[in-house]
Formats: C-alpha cells, sequence, structure tokens
C-alpha cells in the first residue's frame, strides 16, 4: 500500500509547508516548530525509521528553504531529535502533558542552538520574541501527538 | 520485534557524524562561500514547496477578488484613471527634463545616465526565519534576474537579490543586519552608509563624524557608489540624531522609506550596462 509507505514522509513535507506558509506579521510570531514536532512524534514512536539521519536531511532542506547557511538547521535538528531518540522507551511513558514539557524544552534547545550558530555567523542580537515558538509548540504537542497517533494506528506503521 | 538499530551505525555514531556533516556544511557554505551555483539547483530543487506554501493565500486571494463588488470596481477604476492621468502628465516633463540633464552633462563631460529596464515581480513568501529579513519573488533565473540585482517597491529601495533559482528567488532586505547601502543626503549630497538594524522599520547610519551636518528628516537618496544599487532612488528618512560628544560617534536612526512590511508588488530594474555586461540574459519585454 503506497499511503503506509510514504506517509511519514508526507506528513514531514506537510510540516515543512506549514514552516515556511506566509502568514500575517502577528501570527508569524508564535508559529510552532512544526518540522521539529513532527520529527520529534515519529523519533519517539518509530525510532528504528526516523532518527538522526532523517533530521540530518530534514534540516537541509529547512536551511534551504529558509535562506539560512546551509548545515545551521540541520546540526539544532539532529541535536534534539538525538536527545529524543535516545530516550525514546523513558518518553514514551510519560504521560502527554510531561511529553509536552519535555517538546517545549527541546524546542528551547532547537531555537537556541539555532541562535546560538548564527550568532557566531552574523551579529545578530537576541530578542526574548525569538521564544515564542517555544509555547506555541508546547501548546500545539498534545494536538499533533493525537492526531499522528491516530494515523500511525490507522495505517499500522511500524 | 525490531531492532533499533539493525543496520548502519550506532545512534550515537549517527548523531556525531551529523553534527560533523552540518559542521563543515556550515563552514563551507559561510566562510567559504561554496554553494554558489549548487545554491540555485538545490533551491530550484525545494520550490514545489514554496509554491504550495503559497498557495492558501493565493485562493484567498482569488477569491476575495472574485466577491469585489461592481461599485468597489468602479470607484477602483475612477482612481486610476486619475492616477495615469496625473503620471502620464509628470512623465512629459520627465522625458524633457531627462534630455536636457542629459545634454548638460554631455557638455560637462560626465557620463550620461543609463537607462534602466524595469519588471514587476510579486512576493511569494515572508521568511519566518526571524534572523534575517528575506523575501521570495516569483521572478527568477529565466526571468533574467541575476544575484545583487536592485528591488524596489513604488516608494523605494527594497534590497537586493541574494539567491536565484530557476523561476523565483530570494531578495535581502535593506532592514536585514548583514545590509549596507551607500547613500547620499538629497539635501547636500553627504555621503553615509545606512545598514539595516534587523528591525523592519529602523536603519542605523554609524561612524559618521558629529559635526556632518545632518538634520532630522534629512531624505537619504542611493549614491550608485558600490555599483550595485542606481543613483537616486530613495532609501531611508532620518528620524533622529543623538549627538552625545562622549561617545566617538553619534547614533544616527532612520526609516525606510519603502514599506517593508507590506510589500505586494516590486520592481525589478536592470541598467543597460549590466545586461551588456551578461548578453547572456534573455530579452524581457515589459507589458
Amino acid at each position: 500500500m503506497s499511503l503506509r509507505n510514504y506517509s511519514i514522509a508526507l506528513s514531514i513535507v506537510i510540516a515543512l509547508v506549514l514552516q515556511i506558509m506566509p502568514m500575517p506579521a502577528i501570527a508569524d510570531l508564535y508559529r510552532p516548530d512544526w518540522v521539529l514536532l513532527v520529527l520529534s512524534y515519529w523519533a519517539l514512536a518509530l525510532p528504528n525509521r526516523v532518527n538522526v539521519g532523517v533530521a540530518f536531511f530534514t534540516g537541509l532542506i529547512l536551511d534551504i528553504l529558509l535562506g539560512t547557511s546551509m548545515g545551521v538547521h540541520s546540526f539544532a535538528m539532529c541535536l534534539c531529535i538525538y536527545v529524543l531518540a535516545a530516550n525514546h522507551k523513558r518518553l514514551r511513558n510519560y504521560s502527554v502533558w510531561q511529553q509536552s514539557i519535555i517538546i517545549g524544552i527541546m524546542a528551547a534547545l532547537y531555537n537556541l542552538v539555532i541562535f546560538w550558530v548564527q550568532h557566531l555567523l552574523t551579529d545578530i542580537y537576541f530578542l526574548l520574541d525569538y521564544l515564542w515558538p517555544v509555547a506555541s509548540s508546547m501548546v500545539i504537542w498534545p494536538w499533533l501527538f493525537w492526531l499522528l497517533r491516530k494515523i500511525r494506528r490507522q495505517l499500522r506503521l511500524n | 520485534m525490531n531492532l533499533m538499530f539493525s543496520s548502519g551505525p550506532s545512534l550515537p555514531n549517527r548523531l556525531a557524524l551529523g553534527l560533523l556533516l552540518s559542521v563543515a556544511l556550515i563552514l563551507f557554505d559561510h566562510k567559504f562561500d561554496g554553494f554558489g551555483t549548487t545554491r540555485v539547483y538545490l533551491n530550484s530543487l525545494v520550490s514545489p514547496l514554496q509554491y504550495l506554501a503559497n498557495l492558501p493565500g493565493q485562493l484567498l486571494n482569488a477569491s476575495a477578488s472574485r466577491f469585489v463588488s461592481h461599485e468597489r470596481l468602479f470607484d477602483d477604476n475612477a482612481k486610476l484613471t486619475h492616477d495615469a492621468m496625473v503620471m502620464n502628465g509628470q512623465l512629459q516633463r520627465l522625458t524633457f527634463l531627462q534630455e536636457e540633464n542629459d545634454r548638460l552633462r554631455s557638455l560637462l563631460n560626465s557620463p550620461v545616465q543609463d537607462n534602466t529596464r524595469k519588471v514587476v515581480a510579486e512576493l511569494m513568501a515572508v521568511d519566518n526565519n526571524p534572523y534575517s529579513h528575506q523575501i521570495v519573488i516569483n521572478k527568477g533565473a529565466i526571468n533574467g534576474v541575476f544575484e545583487g540585482q536592485p528591488v524596489l517597491d513604488d516608494k523605494g529601495i527594497v534590497g537586493q537579490i541574494m539567491q536565484v533559482s530557476s523561476t523565483n528567488s530570494r531578495v535581502l532586505l535593506i532592514a536585514d543586519v548583514t545590509h549596507a547601502i551607500p547613500v547620499r543626503v538629497a539635501r547636500n549630497n553627504v555621503r553615509l552608509i545606512v545598514s539595516g538594524s534587523g528591525s523592519l522599520n529602523e536603519l542605523l547610519i554609524q561612524h559618521v563624524a558629529h559635526s556632518s551636518d545632518l538634520k532630522i528628516g534629512d531624505i537619504l537618496i542611493s549614491s550608485g557608489l558600490g555599483n550595485i544599487f542606481p543613483e537616486g532612488y530613495p532609501v531611508a528618512t532620518i528620524t533622529s540624531i543623538i549627538r552625545d560628544e562622549s561617545r566617538p560617534f553619534p547614533q544616527i536612526r532612520a526609516k525606510p522609506i519603502a514599506q517593508l512590511d507590506r510589500l505586494k508588488y516590486l520592481l525589478l530594474l536592470w541598467s543597460e550596462r549590466t545586461s551588456e555586461d551578461k548578453q547572456a540574459v534573455k530579452e524581457i519585454i515589459p507589458k
């Protein structure tokens, strides 16, 4: 069945599109890190299929889409997905709300690593506004978790 | 049961490999600018995703324009006809002035200003990367867009082309922290360099002597030095000057004249000289 084989890739593509979709300036500030969230789910649920390798290539695509230096997003993405994939057995047993806090920490790490790398390359300044995606990612996580788990169970992905 | 990593390197090894590769890519891309031409192909490769992301907005616009009332259309039409009349009137005067200017310039033995060719481009996407100000427009290498090309809106200079892909390209805005543009004050020709501040409606003017003759409200126009931006297009107006003598330089802030936060239609410029340089560039007929 073709949908079964491509459903993970499809979900990542949808996340990429959501990540770059033009939005009004006010909503733009609170845009969750869609790609990180979707990759996190798959890294927790199916770490044998989605782990550091997928994170690296998805990060590269994100670099091209966002016009940053090649490697910036892939660096941060590899780091976060590694932490999740390495601890997936423990994290799976947490309740969704506890997971949401872990995801928040990961999103903070992701955004800060990207900021630090960019800061080394160009002289940008830190604004606390840059951390809004952490909050919105935490809020979105339970709903995304529920949706992706439903898809995974429906399609019996493993 | 699936073993977690039945084949390939273990998880920490993968992480090390991924991080090393990323660092190598960052160095290669940023320090040595190693992706010059490859970026064009990479950008073209991912442009379907950009078109996909742009689709909902376009559909919304299309349905909105479908439901515009008759009255509104009549009003718009009347306003546009009026604008066209006024502008055509000014244009008559402009051609006369341009001829006169060219004649005077040739009398002074200074080079006659180049004609520029213009093409209208439309905004495709605004980047949500908070650390840099870039936009994507719907004209690319097949339209003859090249790296470093100046981009304007109807008020003033917006930025320059940073990366080209086959059907769209990326514009670096003048408000980006990595961007600077040579300008002069329209009032007294003092030369300055305006650099981006990272905030969309603020530009910085650094390293200017305390004694330089600048006032709040001065209009800064591009000076044409640096050979990227053509001469004489408005860039910014000075909004604040803090002359603190204990500091080496005064703190001067300016506001871009182009409305960087509400861009929709943009103008790409080709000066005749650059098109002579680039014979390969296809002929473009402006509508």
